[in-house]
């Protein structure tokens, strides 16, 4: 498949950087409005003896909610399909989805939490694609997130105590506003004062192939950075290292270096490049480890 | 009339009880009958802000150590400070 709908450099940084990234509007008026019908239909008849179901785990994406399927439609959509590949490439599969319904007047605050079990420590990851159909004003049931929580090794129940965090965000946007997550990405439901339902779709995606570059690299060569790139040194401006450079307001110094040296990780994954680093880190201890390898021989 | 007891869970950017707060929890045992947190966000700068307050300090976290291949890997909020104040309830007899 060519690269037209494939995600920027920049736009893969950012979310390497915040661990989410949305699209506003992406999703057509007329497909919003059908498939508001059909979470409802999917929500109703999940778990029915008859009626709709969602796809088996491990089903291959092409084959997932097939014509004339409303939530079909929307992942073979060009644009929700590009964003689908430049993440977890051609060939991903279906691990899994929901339609989360809020009421009107809801009331229940949903503990933050990050979804599954705590993972692999390798930088392989799933996205999870939230699809909100409708309008949805601030306040009214948009989902609560922590941008820069997705590399951080939790189990989920020990996140509930977190009520507030500086930073977090709760979702508002347009109709068939549609946000991609990291797996890792810490977030919550929240209550619904407004007077309509809050229908959202979300479907987690597994990779069937290595992530490297799966994305429009045409920009890769002018962003990229040095292995040198120091911000007490020298700096290629407006580069991938000034994008993980962006230190979110919940962290203290400590914990925005050590997300640094993740970014910088999961960037060597994505990119195959493994010298790539922001501010000597890796780099100044893989050299010092080096010497240490070269006294044993000596 | 009984005491009850409001917990507020502070989280800082640093191990000091003056770093900067960021993030917070509040637990209410008047349940909405005592006297709410101040509006903002946070409510307290500082763990420093919520003693001026009336706040209490009950227990800190202790500092560990990273673990070994773990030096980099970030986990929960590691600063917590944990306060009580204790309300006079006046709906509730002894």
């Amino acid at each position: 498949m060519g690269t037209e709908h494939r995600l920027s450099t920049r736009q893969m940084a950012q979310f390497v950087a915040d661990g989410f990234i949305r699209f506003d509007a992406i999703v057509p008026a007329e497909l919003n409005a059908r498939a508001i019908e059909e979470m409802a239909q999917l929500e109703a008849e999940r778990f029915a003896p008859t009626g709709l179901k969602p796809p088996h785990t491990g089903t291959p994406l092409d084959d997932c909610y097939p014509p004339p399927a409303a939530i079909g439609e929307y992942l073979r959509l060009p644009q929700i399909r590009g964003i689908i590949e430049s993440f977890v490439g051609e060939n991903a599969t279906f691990d899994h989805d929901w339609t989360h319904h809020i009421q009107p007047h809801a009331t229940y605050v949903q503990p933050l939490h990050v979804d599954a079990i705590t993972d692999s420590p390798d930088f392989t990851f799933d996205i999870q694609l939230f699809w909100y159909p409708h309008d949805v004003a601030p306040g009214e049931g948009g989902t609560r997130f922590v941008p820069g929580s997705h590399l951080r090794r939790v189990r989920s129940s020990g996140l509930d105590r977190y009520q507030h965090i500086v930073g977090e965000q709760q979702l508002s946007g347009p109709a068939g506003t549609v946000v991609v997550f990291h797996h890792g990405l810490w977030h919550a439901g929240q209550p619904n004062p407004g007077d309509g339902h809050r229908w959202m779709h979300k479907v987690r995606l597994n990779p069937t192939v290595p992530q490297v570059r799966l994305w429009d690299t045409s920009d890769l060569p002018d962003l990229q950075n040095p292995p040198s790139d120091h911000v007490f040194a020298r700096i290629l401006p407006d580069s991938v290292a000034q994008v993980f450079r962006t230190m979110h307001p919940w962290t203290s110094i400590t914990d925005h270096r050590n997300e640094q040296v993740q970014r910088a990780l999961l960037w060597r994954y994505l990119t195959g490049d493994d010298t790539y680093d922001v501010d000597h880190y890796l780099t100044r201890l893989e050299r010092r480890a080096a010497l240490v390898a070269a006294a044993d021989t000596a | 009339m009984a005491e009850r007891q409001q917990i507020l869970q502070l989280w800082a950017d640093g191990s000091s009880l003056d770093s900067r707060t960021v993030a917070w929890a509040f637990h209410d045992g008047t349940d909405g009958a005592g006297p709410p947190l101040p509006g903002g966000t946070p409510p307290y700068a500082s763990g420093v802000h919520a003693l001026r307050d009336g706040w209490m300090l009950l227990q800190t976290s202790q500092l560990v150590p990273p673990q070994p291949g773990e030096e980099h890997r970030n986990s929960y909020l590691e600063y917590e400070f944990v306060l009580e104040r204790r309300v006079d309830d006046s709906r509730i007899e002894e």
